[in-house]
């Protein structure tokens, strides 16, 4: 997976829900390689912040410029619940045409490959999170923006999701992580977005 | 990559998802054609002069029950925004689906209408031109479908408002699908054509300037 020209820059960025300014005069760039790490309380607007940085979201004002396919992880995993776990990944594989080989290493890495016949419905919380971070990851995109990534997850797996993101940005790839906890990933900037609240 | 779309799109919308599946609309058209003999009684000249008429509203009323599945369960789980990620463009993604909504909900209509011809009496002329106003006609309603169902999404009663919606929309192709009965001639059954191909040309872009607009 060479990305290592892949970056994501946000210059001046306000975001404004209904009457509400949420933040305002916010730039942030992340470069090849590094993971920046969204902190800040519920309701804040990170989840806004990382919408728009997905592109799905327009600025109130601003723009946001980036090199490099993004995937997006938030808190709906886009996986069919009536089917296999196997099945529904596999809808995502197919359209991103991504190689087996990668989902695979993809869901031992995450400790999902012996639950594939289970329908998603059926899994917990942690492990429909999981599901969805292995859809993310499998996607192959150099930019990946994970929305509470953390949520709903045991001790164990949070080790696992930072050690992919760890090494998925020493593979010359960006990451910017939204989470109210604390996320320990080496070389990992922080942007508090309690500053920029108007 | 399209492929894969349409393949998943027939399967969800055929059945096996979790609001039913294709046999339910059918099953609700043959219905009201079967009831229609019982409310009218069993005149048979009267019912082979009207019967075509009530085919067509029989499919209209069908054409609502699949709305709220269409569009709504794929935006709350999140589908519409991974398209737009990968550069999918929302229009695409409602063209594909028109094309699945119509083969999951058209195709079993037009398979049951000999079924509902001869509950209602219908000669097998008759029978020829309502197939062919069918083939012309649902097209459009299965492309404008698509169409209310992205703008009620989301929506609190969306189903129910999406129904209303349909209705008056698909009154040309009733007008010209039933009509065509009537006068028997092609003309009827071009207009229900032409008026099926400008539906099926503006949905896709309605349709996905709607889920657009739900972002925001």
């Amino acid at each position: 997976m060479n990305a290592s020209h892949a970056y994501l820059r946000a210059t001046d960025i306000a975001c404004r829900r209904g009457e509400r300014l949420l933040f305002a005069r916010l730039s942030l760039a992340v470069e090849a390689g590094e993971v920046l790490h969204l902190a800040g309380a519920n309701g804040i607007g990170k989840s806004s912040l990382m919408r728009i940085l997905a592109g799905l979201m327009r600025p109130f004002s601003g723009e946001v410029e980036r090199e490099g396919a993004m995937a997006l992880l938030d808190e709906r995993p886009a996986l069919d619940t009536h089917l296999p776990l196997g099945r529904a990944l596999d809808f995502w594989r197919e359209v991103d045409a991504t190689p087996a080989e990668r989902l695979d290493t993809v869901l031992a890495a995450v400790g999902l490959q012996d639950l594939l016949d289970v329908p998603v419905r059926y899994l917990s919380t942690g492990q429909r999170k999981r599901a969805a971070l292995a859809r993310t990851i499998a996607q192959g995109s150099p930019i990946w923006l994970l929305d509470e990534p953390l949520n709903g997850l045991d001790t164990a797996s949070v080790a696992v999701v930072e050690k992919l993101v760890a090494q998925h940005c020493a593979d010359g790839g960006v990451c910017v992580l939204a989470s109210h906890q604390p996320v320990a990933v080496p070389g990992l900037k922080r942007l508090e977005l309690a500053e920029f609240v108007v | 990559m399209i492929w894969a779309i349409l393949k998943r799109d027939v399967v969800l919308l055929l059945g096996g998802g979790r609001r039913g599946g294709a046999l339910l609309p059918i099953l609700f058209f043959l219905a009201v054609a079967m009831l229609y003999p019982f409310a009218v009684g069993p005149d048979a000249q009267l019912l082979a002069r009207t019967g075509g008429g009530v085919v067509w509203v029989a499919a209209l009323l069908a054409a609502i029950l699949p709305l709220d599945r269409l569009v709504e369960p794929d935006l709350e789980a999140g589908f519409f925004d991974q398209w737009a990620l990968r550069g999918l463009a929302e229009e695409w993604i409602c063209a594909i689906r028109i094309l699945a909504h119509w083969l999951c909900f058209a195709v079993p209509l037009m398979l049951a209408t000999p079924i509902a011809a001869v509950l209602l009496g219908l000669s097998g002329e008759q029978l020829l031109t309502l197939e062919l106003g069918l083939l012309a006609g649902t097209p459009g309603l299965a492309a404008l479908g698509v169409a209310v169902a992205a703008v009620t999404a989301g929506l609190r009663g969306g189903a129910a408002l999406a129904g209303l919606l349909i209705l008056p929309l698909a009154v040309p192709l009733l007008i010209f699908g039933a009509g065509s009965l009537s006068t028997g001639g092609e003309g009827g059954l071009a207009l229900t054509g032409a008026a099926s191909l400008v539906l099926v040309a503006l949905s896709p872009f309605a349709a996905g300037a709607a889920l657009r607009a739900a972002r925001e």
